[in-house]
C-alpha cells in the first residue's frame, strides 16, 4: 500500500514564498487574533473539563486553529458547516462566544440549549450551521444548501476520516457536476481517532476532487496560505482545499499523546516576530486569553446564580 | 373522471413550486411516467438527484435549511433504509437539537406484488414512527393528501408520508363505517384500508357487523372521540396494517387504542417472512379473507 501521509505531511507543503510578508500587517494580526482566541478557548475548555465544569464530550482543535482562521479571512459571509471539532471554526466566523460557552456548560442559553455539547454548536443567524455528530454528515447538507440558491456561497469543513464517507465523496461529485458555489475544506490531521491515513486508504482527496472536475489544492496549515487559497478559490467554486494540520489532543477529551509533527501556532508567532510584529502578537495573545477567561468566569457565575 | 391521488399530488407539487419557491428532489423523477404521474412534467423546481441515497436525503436537508421546503421522493420505501440517517438524525432532531426547523416532506412510496420481491416490497413507516420529531402519516385519498400537504405548509416539522402505489388511482374518499349493531371495530392503515373495506362487506354478508375506522395520522397518534367511541361500544378491536407486526405500527396503535379505552385491541400485519418475487412467494397486504378470518377468530 502506498502511503498518502508521506511525504506530503510537512509544514511547508504548497508554500508560497513571501505570502505572509506581502499581507497587510493589520490583516496578519487579525489572522493571528482569530488563532489566539480559538487556542485560548480550547485550552480553557480543556481545563474546564478536567475541573469538572464541562461535563459533555469535548472535541478540542488545539493545533489546528490556523485552518479556521485562514479560511474565515477569505470566506466571510458564507454559510459555514463544520463538524464536531468546530470551536475554532465557530469563533473564527463570528459565532457568539457566550452561546458556545453556555452550550458546553449545559445551560438553556447555549446555542443548542445544552442538547449537544461540542458537535452541534451553531449560530444560524450568522450563517454557522449545526452538525448532528455524524462525521461528514454536514457535507451533503452543505451541498443541498448550495443547491438552494441563497445567493450565498457555502463552506463545509470536515476531517480526513470523514472524507472517506461515501456520502462525502458523492457530495463532491454532485457539486462538481452542478458547478455549485461550495468550498470543501478537509482538515487533514492524518488521524481517524488514532488510526493514520496510511492504514485506511491509498488515495488523496485533492486528486479525487480533480478527477471529479474540481480545482483542488493540497497544502499545509500556514494560515496565510489557507487564506490565500480560500480567497482565490471562492471565485472558482466548487473547489477543494486539503489542509495538512496537527491535532495536539485526543480525538475526544483532554488527553495527549505528545506534541504534533509541527506546532503551527508557535511558527506563526515566530513569523510575526520576524515581520516586526512580535509585540503586537504578544499583546493579542494576552488579550485573547484575558477575554476568554473573563467570558468563562461571567458565564459560570450566571450558571451558579441560576 | 374525478381527480385521483396521483393527480392531487402532482397538482399540489406544481403549485408548491410555482407559489412557494418549493422544490421536488429525487432519483429518476422524469423517467417512465414521472413517478406514476405524481410529479409535474417540468424542469422548473424538479431536481434530478444522482443515484446517491444517503447523500440524497442530506441534499434535501440542506435545501430545507435554505428555505426551499423540499419534497423528497423515495421511489421505493426500501431506499428509506439508506436515506434514513439525514431524515431522522438531522431533519427530525433539528428543532430539539439546534432550535431551528428543517421542514422536509418525504414522499416514501411503497409497492408490493408484481415481482418487487424481498427488498423492494412494502412500507417501512414503523421504523420512522420510532424516532422523535418526525410526524408520520399514510394518506390514501385525494382529500387526505390535501390535508397532509396543508399540514406540511402550515408547520415547520419534517413529515414522512407513507404512500402506496395502490392508492394512486383512487379517486374517492374513504369514510368511516360506524353501526350501532357492530360487534367489533376495525382500524385500518395504508393499503389495508382497501382490503379492510372488502372484509367488512364480506363479514356483513355473513351476519357479522363491523365498524371500520380509517387511520391517516400514525404519529402523533391522537384518536378523536369519534374514533374511540366505536371501540368502547364494541369492546373489541383490531388494527390492520401492511407492515410487519413486531415493533410495528399496528401493535403500537393497538396499544394506544387499548390504553385510551380499556378495551382489548389486537394487531395484524404482514406474515413474518420476506416476500418473494414469484407470485406464490409474495407476502401482500393482509387480504380481505385474512382480515375476515382474524375477526372471526377474535369473536370466537
Amino acid at each position: 500500500m502506498s502511503d498518502p501521509s508521506s511525504p506530503d505531511r510537512t509544514p511547508d507543503l504548497g508554500a508560497i514564498a513571501g505570502l505572509a510578508e506581502a499581507e497587510a500587517a493589520s490583516q496578519s494580526l487579525e489572522l493571528f487574533r482569530r488563532m489566539a482566541v480559538a487556542r485560548a478557548f480550547d485550552e480553557h475548555v480543556r481545563r474546564a473539563q478536567m475541573a469538572g465544569e464541562v461535563r459533555t464530550l469535548v472535541y478540542l482543535g488545539v493545533g489546528q486553529e490556523a485552518v479556521a482562521a485562514g479560511l474565515s479571512m477569505g470566506a466571510e459571509g458564507s454559510w459555514v458547516l463544520g463538524q464536531h471539532r468546530g470551536h475554532a471554526l465557530y469563533l473564527s466566523f463570528g459565532g457568539r462566544i457566550e452561546r458556545v460557552i453556555d452550550e458546553l456548560l449545559g445551560m438553556p442559553s447555549g446555542c443548542c440549549g445544552g442538547m449537544g455539547g461540542s458537535p452541534p454548536i451553531h449560530d444560524f443567524e450568522r450563517g454557522i450551521v449545526g452538525h448532528n455528530g455524524l462525521i461528514g454528515d454536514q457535507v451533503p447538507v452543505a451541498v443541498g444548501m448550495a443547491m438552494g440558491g441563497t445567493n450565498r456561497p457555502v463552506v463545509t469543513v470536515f476531517g480526513d476520516g470523514a472524507a472517506e464517507e461515501d456520502y462525502v465523496l458523492t457530495s463532491l461529485g454532485t457539486a462538481a457536476s452542478r458547478r455549485l458555489p461550495i468550498l470543501f475544506v478537509c482538515e487533514d490531521n492524518d488521524l481517524s481517532v488514532l488510526t493514520p491515513t496510511r492504514d485506511r486508504r491509498t488515495w488523496k482527496l485533492a486528486e479525487v476532487a480533480r478527477g471529479f472536475g474540481m480545482e483542488a489544492v493540497d497544502i499545509a496549515d500556514d494560515p496565510w496560505l489557507v487564506a490565500h487559497w480560500t480567497t482565490a478559490l471562492m471565485d472558482r467554486l466548487p473547489a477543494v482545499i486539503n489542509v495538512r494540520t496537527c491535532r495536539e489532543y485526543w480525538h475526544v477529551g483532554t488527553g495527549s499523546d505528545g506534541p504534533g509533527e509541527w506546532n503551527r501556532y508557535e511558527m506563526v508567532k515566530s513569523r510575526l516576530a520576524a515581520m516586526g510584529l512580535g509585540d503586537e502578537s504578544r499583546r493579542i495573545e494576552r488579550e485573547a486569553a484575558q477575554m476568554v477567561e473573563a467570558r468563562w468566569t461571567e458565564r459560570l457565575q450566571i450558571r451558579s446564580a441560576s | 373522471m374525478d381527480r385521483t391521488v396521483a393527480d392531487t399530488i402532482r397538482e399540489l407539487t406544481r403549485r408548491h413550486i410555482a407559489d412557494h419557491n418549493g422544490v421536488v428532489v429525487g432519483q429518476c423523477l422524469s423517467a417512465v411516467g414521472w413517478v406514476q404521474n405524481t410529479v409535474p412534467a417540468q424542469t422548473e423546481g424538479v431536481v434530478e438527484l444522482p443515484m446517491t441515497d444517503i447523500a440524497g436525503s442530506g441534499f434535501a436537508v440542506g435545501l430545507a435549511l435554505a428555505g426551499r421546503r423540499p419534497v423528497l421522493v423515495i421511489r421505493f420505501q426500501s431506499f428509506l433504509w439508506l436515506n434514513a440517517s439525514p431524515i431522522v438524525n438531522y431533519a427530525a432532531k433539528s428543532k430539539e437539537m439546534f432550535g431551528y426547523p428543517c421542514p422536509l416532506l418525504v414522499r416514501a412510496i411503497a409497492s408490493e406484488g408484481g415481482g418487487t420481491g424481498p427488498v423492494h416490497s412494502h412500507a417501512y413507516h414503523s421504523m420512522f414512527m420510532h424516532m422523535p420529531g418526525l410526524p408520520v402519516c399514510a394518506p390514501m385519498t385525494p382529500g387526505e393528501y390535501e390535508q397532509v400537504w396543508e399540514r406540511y405548509l402550515s408547520h415547520d416539522d419534517p413529515l414522512l408520508v407513507s404512500e402506496h402505489r395502490a392508492s394512486y388511482k383512487n379517486n374517492r374518499e374513504l369514510p368511516d363505517i360506524v353501526r350501532d349493531d357492530a360487534v367489533v371495530t376495525l382500524y385500518a392503515v395504508g393499503p389495508a384500508r382497501f382490503t379492510a373495506e372488502q372484509a367488512v362487506a364480506d363479514l356483513a354478508d355473513r351476519g357479522i357487523v363491523c365498524n371500520l375506522i380509517h387511520l391517516v395520522w400514525l404519529k402523533p397518534f391522537a384518536p378523536s372521540p369519534a374514533q374511540l367511541d366505536p371501540l368502547r361500544a364494541t369492546g373489541r378491536g383490531l388494527v390492520v396494517d401492511a407492515t410487519y407486526e413486531t415493533c410495528g405500527a399496528a401493535r403500537s396503535l393497538a396499544y394506544d387504542l387499548s390504553q385510551a379505552t380499556g378495551r382489548m385491541v389486537a394487531a395484524m400485519g404482514l406474515e413474518e417472512r420476506s416476500p418473494g418475487a414469484s407470485p406464490h412467494l409474495d407476502n401482500l397486504t393482509p387480504s380481505a379473507e385474512r382480515i375476515a378470518a382474524r375477526i372471526e377468530a377474535l369473536l370466537r
